[in-house]
């Protein structure tokens, strides 16, 4: 596959791996978060750590939007669902993560219409196509996906779709960011900050972290070379004492980001004064709703939902995983009582959760040997 | 080792433990994970099917289990076939239910004989679409050289199938020359496939034209024997198992067979043949090419002394030219499958908890 084969050349992976090891001070212990999901994925699946040097140590963040959604929304979701004639629409790994009594799958299983969508167009078309139902997509993500849910709902008005409603989960990304930064739980040196969520906000947000509180940020692609060259720019930041936000995604991501996308955004969202983030509690103007010139189209309004927030199970510490204090397999029940195929908590539903990608991918011991 | 490392360790061994333990089905209801070959479908199976069927032949959960009748060895299998769409590039549902009995029977190392076909029909279905199926069904049996021997058809109110379902069963006589048993893995196997993996799974994703993604891929639907018949002939009693790679993959496949043999595998993910055409659909939709669905692809793992002619036995069969070895059986750590990335590391290939779900961002 070429533009895709080129960045998983494993001879410069070799290259950039003892360039980090050099860049290591004898005696000193490196942690680097990487804010989003979609790293944390791509440094389980390619098996980037093993290339790292053992005092340079990844810390799995909050980026991972299936992850910090709520039991309680999980609910409303469900209760929607429920309802008389609406087709619900999801994205995949949304349909697996428990709310207090089931998940949307289970749903599905007893008789809910749930359909999984690649895009909220797909679920734009299903209302369409489906005039006599309710259509609800269950919109979630940071500001990587907001705008093409942004955009689906501008087309909607505008095509006149009267059965097709969004529940808007959207979150943005720079509030849970200070209030890790603000967790005095954790030390770290530095941010792998995250590509997609860029290419909308640009890099101009996250100029507050080298500002504020002293830590570089290299905004990185996806590919195990990106992650790896991401690494080796945070490790060099760090020896020539330079602290700044610099752009390892610059094929993907501008300064600026996309003006587009943000003026859109504006036009169909706006901020909620607080919403609740699974083991991180309420955290203030950190999410997105419908604005009021698209009310219309909110299901939340069009809907009785419970509303009622539920506490996280007292067991499951995603919480703490997504802050990145504890690593997967230190939470009490992780491996046990909380596995993909029975989650407890949503870390371990989503391909970009911390648990799910350590456990699908990274469970077994680094020193151990394969004889 | 630190601390932190040695209590890792001791957390994971408790995990080991616990998931090669029988897996116990607990569901409320049925979901589609069930279906998918993942981790739900082998909890039905190891938690709700064996315990009630309890026996030696289904305990050794092959593609196909084996009866002894007058001192001659029979293999029997059974399969239903229930795709959408019923007709899909490369193939359709009369030939798939046809090729996916005769393959795993062929993979227990039977030469296919007979076989059963009973057809549930949605009512409303065009007599041509149905007409077409049976003459599909009908060529692939003969392309297989195996006789369908008696049937059954059922019809059902519109709307309680799709379209149209089939069920195969079939009997084939155990070869003289296979010794195979999922137990029988051992340190120093090597792993081989019978070709480029997951156009099958692909071509059908596709074809259900919810991606708006176009691209030239067909299903791989093929008779096995041929392929079984070589590598018996070149490899004999060094032919330690073969598994048709069918729901859930490839790694689903290594995975089952790690487990019943108390061994590890380790992949060499640069080895494993996949097009081209089917690594960019598989890379746009986020799913892993190893857990896609094939219906004309084995595995087959054999003594490392007769890896080389066995990879040569294989490639001599049509549509297996581009077969390869693609890994190593190994002692530790017992029940998993391990890959080596093609970037350099090293990772888990498990069993999928349910479908392959796609990333969303």
């Amino acid at each position: 596959m070429r533009f895709v084969d080129e960045f998983r050349d494993a001879e410069l992976g070799r290259v950039l791996s003892g360039e980090i090891l050099s860049l290591v001070e004898p005696g000193r212990h490196y942690k680097v978060m990487e804010v989003c999901g979609g790293h944390t994925h791509s440094i389980y699946k390619y098996g980037i750590d093993d290339l790292l040097p053992a005092d340079v140590e990844l810390v799995h963040g909050p980026g991972c939007p299936v992850c910090v959604i709520p039991m309680g929304r999980v609910d409303d979701g469900i209760a929607i669902a429920k309802t008389e004639g609406v087709i619900f629409t999801c994205f995949g790994d949304m349909m697996r993560v428990p709310g207090s009594e089931g998940s949307l799958l289970d749903a599905k299983a007893q008789g809910a219409d749930v359909r999984m969508v690649y895009s909220p167009l797909d679920a734009l078309r299903i209302a369409k196509r489906n005039p006599d139902r309710d259509v609800v997509f269950f919109a979630i993500g940071f500001e990587t996906t907001a705008p093409s849910t942004a955009l689906t709902l501008k087309r909607a008005r505008a095509e006149g779709v009267p059965n097709f409603f969004c529940m808007c989960n959207h979150v943005t990304i720079v509030p849970p960011l200070r209030a890790l930064l603000d967790s005095p739980d954790l030390r770290l040196d530095g941010f792998i900050g995250p590509g997609h969520v860029s290419t909308v906000v640009g890099a101009r947000p996250f100029e507050f972290i080298p500002a504020d509180y002293g830590r570089p940020v290299v905004i990185s692609g996806f590919e195990p070379l990106d992650v790896l060259h991401s690494i080796q720019m945070i490790m060099r930041q760090l020896i020539e004492g330079r602290c700044q936000v610099e752009n390892q995604y610059k094929r993907v991501v501008p300064y600026e980001g996309n003006l587009r996308a943000l003026e859109v955004m504006a036009e169909v969202f706006e901020l909620r004064p607080h919403f609740e983030w699974r083991g991180l509690g309420f955290i203030s103007q950190s999410a997105l709703k419908l604005s009021d010139a698209y009310s219309e189209l909110d299901a939340e309004r069009r809907y009785e939902v419970p509303g009622v927030r539920v506490a996280d199970p007292k067991a499951c510490q995603c919480g703490e995983v997504l802050k990145g204090v504890i690593k997967p397999w230190e939470c009490k029940v992780f491996g046990t009582a909380c596995t993909p195929e029975r989650p407890i908590g949503t870390c371990m539903v989503s391909p970009e959760g911390a648990c799910a990608a350590y456990y699908n991918y990274g469970r077994y011991a680094r020193d151990r040997e394969v004889v | 080792m630190t601390e932190a490392a040695a209590r890792e360790e001791r957390i994971l061994g408790i995990i080991e433990t616990a998931r090669s333990k029988r897996a116990r089905f607990r569901d409320a209801h049925i979901t589609m994970s069930h279906g998918a070959g993942g981790k739900a479908t082998q909890s039905l199976i190891e938690g709700l099917l064996l315990p009630a069927f309890e026996n030696e032949a289904l305990a050794a959960l092959g593609d196909a289990g084996t009866v002894a009748v007058n001192g001659t060895r029979l293999a029997m299998t059974t399969d239903s076939f229930v795709v959408r769409p019923i007709r899909f590039p490369g193939g359709s549902i009369g030939e798939l239910a046809v090729n996916g009995t005769v393959n795993d029977l062929a993979v227990a190392g039977a030469r296919p004989l007979a076989l059963s076909l009973s057809l549930v029909l949605e009512e409303g279905l065009p007599a041509d679409e149905l007409r077409a199926e049976v003459e599909a069904a009908a060529r692939a049996a003969e392309a297989a050289e195996v006789q369908v021997v008696t049937g059954d058809t059922k019809v059902v109110e519109r709307g309680h199938a799709d379209r149209m379902y089939a069920c195969t069963s079939g009997i084939g006589v155990l070869d003289p020359r296979a010794n195979l048993s999922t137990t029988a893995l051992e340190p120093g196997d090597r792993v081989l496939v019978s070709g480029p993996i997951g156009e099958h799974g692909t071509a059908i994703m596709l074809a259900r034209d919810e991606f708006e993604l176009e691209a030239e891929i067909e299903s791989d639907t093929r008779p096995l024997w041929p392929a079984v018949d070589a590598l018996l002939a070149e490899a004999g009693p060094a032919l330690r198992c073969m598994r048709d790679a069918t729901r859930g993959g490839v790694a689903s496949a290594l995975n089952e067979l790690a487990r019943a043999s108390g061994v590890a595998v380790l992949v060499d993910e640069a080895a494993v043949p996949v097009k081209p055409v089917v690594a960019g659909a598989a890379e746009l939709l986020g799913i892993d090419p190893m857990y896609v669905a094939n219906e004309g692809r084995l595995v087959a793992f054999v003594a490392p002394e007769s890896a080389d002619a066995a990879l040569a036995a294989l490639r001599s069969a049509p549509g297996c030219e581009e077969a390869a070895e693609i890994g190593e059986v190994k002692t530790e750590p017992p029940g998993m499958v391990l890959v080596d990335t093609a970037f350099g590391g090293r990772r888990v290939m498990d069993l999928l908890a349910g479908d392959p779900l796609p990333r969303i961002c």
